[in-house]
């Protein structure tokens, strides 16, 4: 089971704002993220990832990694979630290989991933030379090419069409189970993910 | 013609840069992270000689490095350097007046780069030196490669701080931008405008591959 029981002030427009979240994710399952902007569901994720730390609370997947009172703070290095970030985070001098390279030396799996990810013709490829959703499946790919157990995306499908999106998802959901990927998925769109996520959480109040 | 004043300058600019290279590039980095009250310190430390005149900095480190007193008589007696009047003391003098010129444009180089670069790269697994090494460093190439050249250009310009700490030795601390200036004093205008135009026509050069460097770099869709 991964628990998270965390605190975190934000700074917001009006003020400072209490982050409070309580969640336990089953091993395996697909939970949607959902909220207003500016909630906190990116400093969610990047809290569990090790990129923000939390002011106070428990972060616990398979062993602890973030306990604030026994001062325990894994970096996000050993944390090794798989995360794609809202703005890709692509490195500029890499090509599409080199990404998956930079992640893995597993060269069948880097395949793998390219065919399911539609750029295996544009291995040679640099991030400014694809398109838009080329780019957010490049972060995808990147993400699951270190086999997470744990794996968190933040609006990972916006920038894909319907068509394209179908296809993907089938293909994602068939690699998570086969990495008994745990996968948190922040996304605005409430259709996004119907028949696909087990679960649900809620951060900030919709009004 | 002399062209001793010339070979030292491009020497000591030379030196200088690889110094500064690499000194700079971690010291920039560091810098480029969270602000503390310490770093806004030391960035001032590095910035002041661009705005102090360079015959104050040339005096303080003339008086520093004095063998006759403090710092310079301890060096002097326990490693038998010296900095004052010497070639190593023009590279000492070069490195700190021209650090600005390396930390600056590579510090907000850095931090033009966004976080989730970084970022990214840490939940692949990779420790802060190979993010530095393989995704920040190739990434701010173009200002790397502007802050060497202006290192080394400045450095070839420098006069005050020379004069100060290095004095007029030929050979030794007697680079191009005091031998026009000696010249000029002996009315020597030939020597003078000899070694002057060598430096406008280097430095010139030199900005000059920048400017086309940066601007005209070539662009292909396949690496």
């Amino acid at each position: 089971m991964i628990t998270v029981n965390i605190q975190k002030k934000l700074k917001a427009y009006n003020g400072v704002q209490l982050l409070h979240l309580q969640k336990a994710f089953v091993p395996g399952s697909i939970t949607r993220i959902t909220g207003p902007s500016g909630a906190g569901k990116t400093t969610f994720l990047k809290m569990i990832a090790g990129l923000i730390k939390p002011d106070s609370g428990i972060i616990k997947a398979y062993e602890v990694w973030f306990d604030a009172d026994k001062k325990i703070n894994l970096p996000p290095q050993q944390r090794k979630t798989g995360f794609v970030f809202q703005d890709y985070a692509l490195f500029p001098n890499m090509t599409v290989k080199q990404h998956l390279e930079y992640a893995t030396d597993d060269a069948a799996w880097i395949e793998r991933l390219l065919a399911i990810g539609g750029l295996d013709t544009f291995t040679a490829h640099k991030p400014e030379y694809l398109s838009g959703g080329q780019q957010q499946r490049l972060a995808i790919l990147r993400a699951l090419a270190i086999k997470p157990r744990l794996l968190l995306m933040d609006e990972p499908f916006s920038a894909l069409d319907i068509k394209m999106k179908g296809g993907l998802l089938t293909d994602l959901q068939k690699l998570f189970k086969e990495l008994q990927a745990t996968v948190i998925i922040v996304s605005h769109n409430p259709q996004e993910l119907d028949g696909i996520a087990d679960d649900e959480l809620v951060i900030g109040s919709e009004v | 013609m002399d062209l001793t004043p010339i070979w030292l300058t491009l020497k000591l600019a030379a030196i200088t840069t690889l110094i500064l290279l690499a000194l700079g590039l971690p010291l920039a980095y560091r810098l480029s992270k969270k602000r503390s009250f310490f770093k806004i310190v030391i960035e001032a430390i590095i910035t002041m000689p661009l705005v102090l005149p360079p015959s104050v900095l040339g005096f303080y480190l003339l008086l520093a490095f004095s063998p006759q007193r403090g710092l310079g008589k301890w060096l002097s007696e326990v490693f038998n350097v010296q900095f004052v009047f010497s070639f190593q003391g023009l590279v000492l003098a070069s490195v700190i007046y021209s650090m600005p010129f390396m930390i600056s444009p590579v510090k907000s180089a850095f931090q033009q780069l966004p976080l989730s670069l970084s970022q990214a790269s840490y939940t692949l697994g990779k420790s802060q030196w190979q993010t530095l090494r393989y995704v920040l460093l190739p990434n701010i190439k173009p200002s790397l490669l502007t802050a060497a050249v202006l290192t080394f250009a400045h450095t070839l310009g420098e006069f005050g701080v020379v004069l100060m700490i290095g004095g007029n030795i030929p050979g030794v601390t007697r680079v191009a931008s005091i031998a026009v200036y000696d010249s000029v004093e002996q009315q020597d205008y030939p020597s003078a405008n000899y070694y002057s135009l060598i430096l406008f026509a280097i430095t010139f050069v030199m900005v000059m591959g920048v400017f086309i460097y940066n601007k005209y770099q070539v662009k292909t869709p396949l690496a």
